[in-house]
């Protein structure tokens, strides 16, 4: 059996290569784009069945977001950026469970050996697509940060009243850095660990005994859809309270 | 049966002992917070949803660092 860490190749185009998780990510993308405009379409006042659906999504999303917040204007304003997290990564997790997930693939042989490279794995398994998500997340905290507050959120970082509040702010850099990293292998490390526990399950006895692995992966997939949105939402409420002084 | 060399059977008992020492606070963090939430929920089944929401939160934090541990433990079998 072969676990590979790193998503794997499938096709070079020039000087760049196509991984099996970048293929799924697009395919990801093109099903939430499809529904998204089929939905747009013809928005109707008494929703049809897929707009209904899609509604209570994104209702579900704003009320989770207002319960942080209690604001309903600051909660329109995350809206958009916390839904489309939560939606993705719902998706993408759930998209790997479909068999034929790093199952069909071509054999290569590989330092002497002959390995399966799956055509198809979950975008979340791959530590690239993680960083990335985790990067926009805490940019956008950042920004968040800055619109709320101006250039005032900067004293949260740089701030000289006294040693020990310049301390404080050095370790806030750090902090966001620590998130970018928690972020990131947070979601890879439940999706591959998860990927990888199916994969030894099957290969264990197959067919039968994966029925409840899969059902543990699909409340993993869930709860970290809905972590990774949580706890952007999170960030961003701290990050935009302004500091009154007593 | 190929033998397998000293550094190969180092490299299996430090994954094995990466994941499984590295997983033992995290499960005591996640327990403790269950056993409290519950005991708020006991007190004020009202509130049940908030407390809900909060130790969610709050084991999603604690599991990340089992999470870590895991991935030390992955690097160390399958990348050198």
């Amino acid at each position: 059996m072969h676990i590979s860490l790193a998503a794997e190749k499938i096709i070079e185009i020039g000087p760049v290569a196509i991984t099996n998780t970048m293929i799924v990510s697009w395919v990801v993308i093109l099903l939430l784009s499809t529904i998204s405009i089929l939905v747009f379409r013809n928005l109707k006042e008494v929703p049809g069945k897929l707009q209904n659906f899609w509604e209570f999504i994104i209702e579900a999303i704003l009320g989770m977001i207002e319960n942080v917040t209690a604001d309903r204007k600051k909660a329109e304003k995350m809206l958009p950026l916390v839904a489309t997290f939560f939606i993705f990564i719902i998706t993408a997790n759930w998209i790997g469970l479909i068999p034929g997930f790093e199952t069909i693939g071509r054999w290569e042989v590989l330092e002497g050996e002959k390995v399966l490279i799956p055509y198809l794995r979950p975008p979340a398994a791959d530590l690239n697509t993680t960083l990335a998500l985790a990067i926009i997340s805490v940019v956008a905290i950042q920004i968040f940060g800055f619109g709320y507050l101006g250039f005032k959120y900067i004293k949260k970082f740089i701030n000289f009243k006294g040693p020990i509040q310049f301390f404080v702010g050095i370790l806030e850099i750090i902090s966001e850095f620590a998130k970018i990293i928690s972020f990131s292998f947070r979601l890879f490390g439940n999706i591959f660990a998860g990927a990888v526990l199916l994969a030894v399950i099957s290969f264990l006895i197959p067919a039968i005994a994966a029925l409840p692995f899969y059902g543990l992966e699909l409340f993993v997939g869930f709860v970290q859809a809905l972590v990774f949105a949580m706890l952007t939402t999170v960030f961003i409420y701290v990050a935009t309270q302004s500091h009154e002084e007593h | 049966m190929e033998s397998i060399t000293s550094s190969e059977s180092t490299r299996l008992i430090a994954t094995a002992l990466a994941i499984g020492i590295g997983g033992m606070a995290p499960a005591l963090a996640i327990g403790w917070l269950a056993a409290k939430a519950m005991e708020a929920i006991g007190r004020n089944p009202e509130a049940s949803g908030k407390v809900q929401s909060a130790m969610i939160l709050g084991m999603a934090f604690a599991e990340a660092i089992a999470i870590y541990a895991l991935v030390i433990a992955l690097i160390i079998k399958f990348i050198a």
